[in-house]
């Protein structure tokens, strides 16, 4: 069949669009290319389903309709969420598309375990049934994952961890494992024991992701983004689909090494992560305040006069900054400064936000120009030159906790050494602790000062102060 | 278990293949600098909505009679393209962000 061996080149087209557009992915200036080029590729692999893989049956102009309809709806929705979505949520929307991509792994699962007819079923390999119940499960607990992710980040649900959470889990792990074998070793047609295992899988999901404290969230759905590959390759595995099978495999371990270098970034192993030991163990850590410390506070003016006549201003951006929108005002204060001669530059932390490069995707909207953000290890030692440091909505990636603290649960995780400088001003609602929640002694320093508000505000302000000196 | 290393045998081509992407994977995205990490994983996260083509396999299967597999099929493809499409478009608008640089000011 021509239009079939046509088919298998298109999909080697997309396959090698995939890799080469990852590939670009990596690089700064060839990024946006690689998006679209993969993307390309991507629109080529299913036009050529739709038209190669069987020939025109009229029979099934429905099925066509349907899918017609599906593609469209899809675009469409997906194309108004993407637009819409403001620049700080863009890491929810990444788990929503990523939960969905997990949903359809594992309703495909679903239809082919019907499909499979009883007058088949002697030519049904245990092999594929292998792979049809762990797209099942995985595509499952990578959807319902991902949902709980997108609710935390949305702040629509809060962590929570059951009593015996972690024995919970495992136990329905077992089950699950458990269930997967008598499946593929039974006989019946059609056994119900499937859909226990759809609903167990679901569970997992959410129960993988319930206890995981929000500052560990990207790690989670990085993690959450290989698992919906791997349930995609599972489903190319299926179908003998190259594509699929390219496109699945590679995110799935692309995903899981992104998934390393978080975790790395952060020094804490990916179990650490998963069993959500900030939560869980980090309650009353530490040297919580001894009572008599007491933060000094600074006001606006002052802090005004601080930063103009200094000479070196490093400004250290953190969640606060996306919660508060103040990207913007974040960038004008800094075109104030420069513009009186003071040398700016932001110093951003490899897990600074709720994902790797949060910050920048943020800063660049402001139009911050590239070179300005300038990474941890880059700046750390420049630190002691600078006079003054403006943390805006950061704290655990400034806590000095991580380095002379053994007993602190995030000791050994690099920070950015803003105890170096000169002066220290930190941009804060109020004293919560971080997402580690743990207390931060950096505000305690004597170099330290607090300016309380929200981080939009008083940039603002600062804004119009600077102007007017 | 014979059934299953059959299976394995027969599939041998396909699990080179796999392997072989695998470490394709790993190699293509080591020493990415930490600034492209979220464009990277949200260009990776549309990559595999490449799963919807499966999903159109299945309704190219599906009898058009058969209503659960076509409205389960249908959402599937849904789904699969909300995927493709939402990834890239917020991937691009990421990526379109770094392209603007000072020239402007």
């Amino acid at each position: 069949m021509i239009s079939l061996n046509i088919l298998e080149i298109c999909y080697l087209f997309a396959s090698l669009t995939f890799v080469i557009g990852l590939k670009m992915l990596s690089h700064p200036d060839t990024a946006r290319k690689g998006n679209l080029f993969a993307a390309a590729g991507m629109l080529v692999g299913i036009l050529a389903t739709l038209t190669l893989y069987q020939t025109f049956d009229p029979d099934k102009m429905v099925n066509y309709i349907l899918i017609g309809l599906g593609l469209l709806v899809g675009s469409v929705i997906g194309t108004v969420m993407a637009k819409k979505v403001k620049m700080t949520a863009m890491p929810q929307m990444v788990s929503f598309f990523n939960g969905m991509g997990g949903a359809c792994a594992a309703l495909i699962a679903i239809i082919e375990f019907q499909h499979h007819d009883p007058a088949m079923v002697s030519s049904l390999l245990n092999g594929e049934m292998l792979v049809m119940l762990m797209g099942l499960v995985i595509g499952g607990v990578s959807f319902s994952g991902s949902m709980v992710a997108y609710g935390k980040l949305e702040g629509k649900i809060k962590d929570k961890t059951l009593p015996f959470n972690q024995i919970i889990n495992n136990s329905l792990f077992l089950v699950i494992i458990i269930l997967i074998i008598i499946l593929m070793t039974g006989q019946s047609i059609n056994n119900p024991l499937f859909y226990v295992l759809m609903v167990l899988a679901l569970i997992y999901g959410i129960l993988f992701v319930m206890p995981i404290g929000g500052a560990d969230m990207p790690v989670v759905i990085s993690l959450l983004n290989s698992f919906t590959g791997i349930a995609a390759a599972l489903g190319g595995f299926l179908y003998g689909n190259k594509a699929m099978l390219t496109g699945g495999i590679l995110v799935g371990s692309a995903g899981t090494i992104l998934t390393i270098l978080m975790c790395k970034a952060m020094n804490r192993s990916l179990l650490n992560v998963l069993l959500g030991a900030f939560g869980g163990t980090a309650g009353g850590v530490g040297k919580s305040a001894d009572g008599e410390q007491s933060a000094r506070e600074i006001s606006i003016s002052d802090t005004a006069v601080l930063l103009s006549y200094s000479q070196r201003v490093v400004i250290v951006p953190g969640y606060g900054l996306a919660v508060a929108q103040a990207q913007h005002s974040c960038h004008e204060l800094e075109k104030l400064l420069e513009e009186k001669g003071v040398e700016v530059s932001y110093a951003i932390h490899p897990v600074a936000g709720r994902m790797p490069g949060h910050m920048n995707v943020l800063l660049a909207e402001a139009d911050v120009p590239y070179e300005r953000m300038q990474e941890m290890e880059e700046i750390n030692p420049k630190l002691s030159q600078v006079d003054v440091v403006v943390v805006i909505g950061a704290n655990d990636v400034v806590n000095p906790a991580a380095k002379n603290d053994p007993s602190s649960p995030i000791f050994g995780m690099p920070i950015l050494e803003v105890d170096q400088a000169k002066n220290v001003i930190i941009l804060k609602r109020g004293m919560a602790a971080g997402y580690a929640g743990i207390e931060n002694e950096l505000f305690f320093y004597p170099k330290t000062r607090m300016l309380f508000g929200d981080a939009k505000d008083s940039l603002q302000k600062l804004v119009g102060e600077v102007k007017a000196i | 278990m014979e059934q299953l290393l059959n299976y394995f045998g027969e599939n041998m081509e396909m699990i080179y293949f796999l392997i072989l992407a695998v470490l394709l994977g790993v190699e293509v995205i080591s020493n990415v600098p930490a600034i492209l990490h979220t464009p990277l994983m949200s260009g990776a996260n549309a990559i595999h909505g490449v799963v919807v083509v499966g999903a159109i396999i299945v309704m190219l299967h599906a009898a058009p009679d058969n209503y659960l597999a076509l409205t389960v099929g249908f959402l599937a493809v849904v789904m699969g393209t909300l995927n493709v499409v939402g990834g890239f478009v917020v991937t691009d608008r990421m990526l379109e962000m770094f392209k603007k640089k000072p020239k402007k000011s």
